[in-house]
This record gives C-alpha cells, sequence and structure tokens, in this order.
C-alpha cells in the first residue's frame, strides 16, 4: 500500500493533470467501462422516464387484455390482472436502482467509519471491532435478514434497506481497517497526529482521502450486489413487499409462469443482468482507473484485487 | 503450525458461542410462536397456548437467557436440539435434512474452487488471448446473474427440454426418482443426474468468483524472479508455473474460501427452494414462515459450523500453503 500512495504523489507531481480527470480519462479509454457507463444510464433513464412513455399504470389492471403477450398497446404485455408489465418493470427497476443505490452509500460509510476506527486507534477498539465483524460474519445475511423482517412489514422498504446495509459491510470493513494500519505509520499521519489534530480529523482528512479508491469500487461493486440481494430475498418474500413493485417482486410473481408466458419473467430478468452487469463493468473499470500504479493510458493489471487480502 | 491452528479453533469456539447466544436471542424475539397457536382454530384458551409454549419452551414470558438456557443444556448434555413447533424432534428432521444439503453443499462447493482456480490460472498464463477474453465475458455474466435467477433459468431450461422432447430429459425436481428399481449403478446415476442442474447453479457462481480472483493473483506472479530461476534451472514452463507459480498464487485466495462459503450457503437455500430438495435452506424459509423458533436456531447453527469448519479448513490450508504462518 505505501508503494501505491508514494507513487501516487510522485504521479502527481509529474503530470499537471488532476486526479478525477486522469481517472476519468482512463476511464472513457476502457471499452468495457464506456459500455457499462452508456447502459446505465439508459437503464436509469429508463427508469425515472419510462413511466411518462406509458399510458399504464403500474397498478391499474386493463380487464380488456389479461395475461396478453407483448403489442403495441402494451409493449411488455400484460399479467393475470391485466396489469401493464412495462409500466411494472419500470417501476421496479426503479425502486431496485434506489434500493441499491442507498445500500451501498449506507454500507460504505458504515464500514469505513468502523475498519478505520478500528485500523486507527488498534489496542481494544480494534479487537472489540474484530470481534464484531467476525461475529456478525458467521451468519449469511440471508439468514438474520429473514428472521428480522417480518417484523419490520410495517416500516416499509426504507427498514429493509437499513437491514441490507447492515449486513453488508463487514468484509469492506476488514479492508479499511488493514489498509489504515499501514496509512497510520505514515510520517503525514504522524506529523499531524504530533500537532494535535484530533483522531477522527485524521481519519477524515488524512486516512479516507488515502483509501478513497478502494471505498469507489467497493461501493460500485455493492450497488450491483445490493439489487441482486434485494431480488433474492423478495423473491423469497422477505423483503419488498406488494403494493410496492422491485425487480425481485417481479421475478417472483413471474417465475411460476415462465416456462408459459415468458414476458412474464424475462423481462425483469434480462433488466436485472444487465444492471448488474454494468455495475461490475464500471466497476473493473474504475479499479483500472483510480490504480495509481497504472501509467496513464496504458491498460494497467489488476492489482487492486490483491489489496483485498485480509490480515485476521 | 498446531500451536497455530489450535489459537484460531479457540477463537471460533468462542465465536460460535456467542453467535449462537445471538441467534437464538433474535429469533426468539423476532418470531411470534405465540401468534401462531393463537390463530389455530378452534382458537385454544390463553392458558392452552402458555402450557404449550412452556412445553416448547418458546413461552416469551420466561427471560430468553433462561430459555437459551435450558435450550443450551439440552444441546451439551442430551445433544438435543429441542422440538418443533409442531411438537416434533428437531433432532429427527435435521439428521434428515443435513446429508441433503451437504450433498449439494459440498459437491458445489469443491466443483466451483477447482473449477474456478484452473479456469482463472489457465486464463492468466493466456492473458488477452481470445480464451481469456472469453472467460472474462462469461464469468462477468454469472457474477452478475444472482444464484436464484441461475436455477430458474437452468430450470426453465430443463422444462423446456422437456416439452420439446415429450419426457424428462434432466430431471429438475427432488434428489431422486421415487421407488426406483434396479441396483446401486441405476440409483447413483440417478443421484447423480439429479444433482446436476442444483451442482451447477451453485458451482457456476464460484466458477466465476474465483476465476476472477485467482487470474488477478496469478497475474501478479506471472512476472516474478523466482519463476524465471526455476526455468532457468531447468524446470519446463508448466511444471515451474504448476510447483512455483500456482502454489504462490493460491494462497490469498484461502481467504475468499471461507467468505464464499457464506455466500454459497445463502444460494444452496434457494437452489433447494426452487429444485425441491428438502434440505436445510428450505426448511429454514418454511420454518421462518411458520414460526418455529427452533427449527430456525438449528439451520442457524448449522450455518454457522459450516460457515467456521470452513474458516479453519481455510486457516489449515493457508498454514499448509505458506511456511511463514506455521512458525508465527
Amino acid at each position: 500500500m505505501s508503494a501505491e500512495t508514494m507513487e501516487q504523489t510522485v504521479a502527481g507531481e509529474r503530470a499537471p493533470v488532476g486526479r478525477v480527470r486522469l481517472a476519468a480519462g482512463r476511464l472513457a479509454g476502457s471499452r468495457g467501462a464506456l459500455t457499462g457507463v452508456v447502459v446505465l444510464a439508459l437503464l436509469f433513464l429508463l427508469a425515472f422516464v419510462g413511466p411518462y412513455l406509458t399510458p399504464w399504470d403500474y397498478a391499474t389492471p386493463d380487464y380488456t387484455a389479461l395475461r396478453q403477450p407483448p403489442s403495441g398497446q402494451h409493449w411488455f404485455g400484460t399479467n393475470g390482472l391485466g396489469q401493464d408489465v412495462f409500466a411494472q418493470t419500470v417501476r421496479g427497476l426503479q425502486k431496485s436502482l434506489v434500493i441499491g443505490l442507498l445500500v451501498a452509500v449506507l454500507s460504505t460509510g458504515l464500514a469505513s467509519l468502523v475498519g478505520a476506527c478500528a485500523g486507527y486507534f488498534g489496542g481494544w477498539t480494534d479487537r472489540v471491532l474484530t470481534f464484531l465483524v467476525d461475529l456478525m460474519l458467521i451468519f449469511p445475511a440471508f439468514l438474520v435478514i429473514a428472521v428480522i423482517s417480518p417484523r419490520l412489514r410495517g416500516s416499509g422498504w426504507i427498514a429493509f434497506v437499513v437491514l441490507l446495509a447492515v449486513f453488508n459491510w463487514m468484509i469492506t470493513a476488514r479492508v479499511i481497517r488493514s489498509m489504515t494500519r499501514s496509512l497510520r505509520e505514515r510520517e503525514f499521519v504522524a506529523a499531524a497526529r504530533f500537532m494535535g489534530v484530533a483522531p477522527f480529523r485524521i481519519i477524515w482528512r488524512h486516512i479516507l482521502p488515502n483509501v478513497s479508491s478502494f471505498l469507489i469500487i467497493d461501493a460500485t461493486i455493492t450497488v450491483g450486489g445490493a439489487v441482486m440481494s434485494e431480488a433474492a430475498l423478495s423473491y423469497f418474500g422477505f423483503g419488498v413487499r406488494p403494493p410496492d413493485v422491485s425487480l425481485g417482486t417481479l421475478l417472483a410473481a413471474g417465475a411460476g409462469d415462465a416456462p408459459v408466458f415468458p414476458w412474464l419473467f424475462y423481462f425483469a430478468a434480462g433488466l436485472l443482468v444487465l444492471f448488474v452487469l454494468a455495475v461490475n463493468l464500471v466497476g473493473d473499470g474504475l479499479r483500472d482507473a483510480l490504480d495509481p500504479t497504472a501509467a496513464p493510458g496504458r491498460r494497467a493489471r489488476k492489482t487492486a484485487n490483491s489489496s483485498r487480502r485480509s490480515t485476521s | 503450525m498446531t500451536g497455530y491452528l489450535a489459537r484460531r479453533l479457540g477463537y471460533y469456539v468462542v465465536l460460535l458461542t456467542a453467535a449462537v447466544f445471538l441467534a437464538y436471542a433474535l429469533t426468539s424475539t423476532a418470531l411470534g410462536p405465540r401468534a401462531y397457536f393463537e390463530a389455530k382454530q378452534p382458537r385454544p384458551s390463553a392458558a392452552a397456548v402458555d402450557r404449550q409454549l412452556t412445553a416448547l419452551n418458546l413461552n416469551d414470558r420466561t427471560p430468553v437467557v433462561e430459555r437459551f438456557g435450558t435450550w443450551a443444556n439440552g444441546v451439551l448434555l442430551h445433544a438435543d436440539l429441542g422440538r418443533t413447533i409442531h411438537g416434533t424432534a428437531v433432532n429427527d428432521e435435521f439428521g434428515r435434512r443435513i446429508w441433503v444439503s451437504m450433498r449439494l453443499l459440498l459437491v458445489g462447493s469443491v466443483l466451483g474452487m477447482l473449477l474456478g482456480v484452473a479456469a482463472g490460472a489457465w486464463s492468466a498464463v493466456r492473458q488477452y488471448r481470445l480464451s481469456d477474453r472469453a472467460l472474462t465475458v462469461i464469468s462477468f455474466v454469472l457474477l452478475s446473474t444472482p444464484v436464484f435467477l441461475l436455477a430458474l433459468l437452468l430450470k426453465n431450461g430443463a422444462i423446456a427440454a422437456k416439452n420439446a422432447a415429450g419426457h424428462d430429459v434432466i430431471p429438475f425436481t427432488g434428489y431422486e426418482t421415487p421407488n426406483l428399481s434396479g441396483g446401486l449403478g441405476t440409483h447413483l446415476a440417478d443421484w447423480g443426474l439429479h444433482l446436476l442442474l442444483p451442482t451447477l447453479s451453485l458451482a457456476l457462481g464460484g466458477l466465476a468468483t474465483y476465476s476472477r480472483y485467482q487470474r488477478s493473483t496469478m497475474l501478479d506472479v506471472l512476472g516474478a524472479d523466482y519463476l524465471r530461476t526455476a526455468q532457468a534451472k531447468g524446470l519446463t514452463r508448466g511444471r515451474a508455473l504448476i510447483k512455483h507459480g500456482l502454489r504462490t498464487a493460491i494462497i490469498p485466495m484461502t481467504t475468499m474460501f471461507a467468505y464464499a462459503f457464506l455466500g454459497l450457503f445463502t444460494g444452496a437455500a434457494f437452489t433447494e427452494t426452487i429444485f425441491g430438495w428438502h434440505g436445510m435452506g428450505e426448511w429454514f424459509i418454511q420454518a421462518v414462515n411458520e414460526q418455529d423458533v427452533n427449527s430456525v436456531v438449528a439451520v442457524n447453527l448449522f450455518a454457522a459450523v459450516v460457515v467456521l469448519a470452513a474458516g479453519f479448513l481455510a486457516d489449515a490450508l493457508h498454514a499448509a500453503l505458506d511456511p511463514r504462518v506455521r512458525t508465527a
């Protein structure tokens, strides 16, 4: 880690290009990442503009068209109640995207707070927090969320977002902890400490900016992961519930009919895979673009992965 | 090495105890067995509900710590996991289901791991060639498909094949054909065929994850001086890559194995439900919906033990591969 950050400062002196512009340039140079960004933009457009493109509402049934295949009137067909599948799909996509983004922000924030505190303070803080992380890692998040979520039935999907975030931050926190431990020994952190800067200010001003590349990449990947978890939990009835619509509830409703009425299932399934794929492509591109050891312009070797190694 | 492993084992036992207590407390406060009994028709009297709850050690008027004490006592002294909400022994259900799940988990995880490591290492050696690019695209698509969706797609494929051929091509429900006659060979073939789709839906995800990580750790190693030295001393490139390259590149992966098992366990719950396997995962989903506290805790216990065992195996593998850990 130390060599990486050093080269970063050296590179900063040599090239007058700002870090953000450098990363953006590299990102635009990678075909995969560019495709990902374009697909993501289109999906967001579809999710938020789509509802205005069709005269149908996602909940109102059209009794003249029950289980009709896609047509000029109902672009994605209709379901057994006569509801328009296109309107439902864009509505579900919208909900899934919002959930994914919120979970990523919350979970990355929590991970950086816990990880940086454990790594920076060391000693008992570290021991207690590491134990907490290990404890939460024992149980598959799905089991815990499934047990708790029926209790939160009344509080809607925001409570579900919080649950997803609370059981998602642990592995990231471990990586942040080990990165913080090596940063703590660096001169600029020591200098700040001897000048009497308060610990949380040091974490905010000196530690977090130095792990921000990892945080950005991780948050990106988390958006995809959260959308997948949302879909899985909702599929089994533990996540978003009717009347709210998400990609997961659509998949749950359409899965049984998929062999006979494919439009009830494959539009939602396709959009889900497409979205997560685009997120992963962008994440991979960001990993190359933000990697300070990569020479500008040249395709980077993926070394950021190896920093995921945990030290426990 | 034994010292290191013993220390890890001790830590895991402490973790397990704390985790099981938390799981018990959480489950018994979040689920409502009282509501389950009160919803019965005809509605039982409050005293009858209380009596039933107490008999099952589920009465919410008893403090959680006391209930946990009774439960832990039964588990530790009599290896008894308590009663289900229907009054049957959790142990019986557990014994019936554990092998169903283990079959799926073991075959799925080992297959995904071996194929993923092999594919990743191969991909790294052939970096930027057509095979590497193809594998990258495939693994990206697989990584973006949730396990339950993959399982549903495989199942729909099998249904489509059945409709096209007019008879079952690949079985997609259950783990064996009921009342199958024939010798051991027929039974084994039947088992294997039933395992195919559920295992694929688990192993493909593992394959994708592991191959991405293995590719990047292998790439880090490929340019190393000791690989060149090994070849200069007369090893063929293939032998040098396997003995010196792959061995070093697997070490960071051992931590991954433990984490990936968490995801695998969840994946197995989905797969079981979708393919109609009566395993632990299906039991769990059923038990949550029935407010069956003791069964939920039993599955949680199973998950915790399996995950910790995977973590311990990963530690042992790490220690076996990396001599620095053994002396530490």
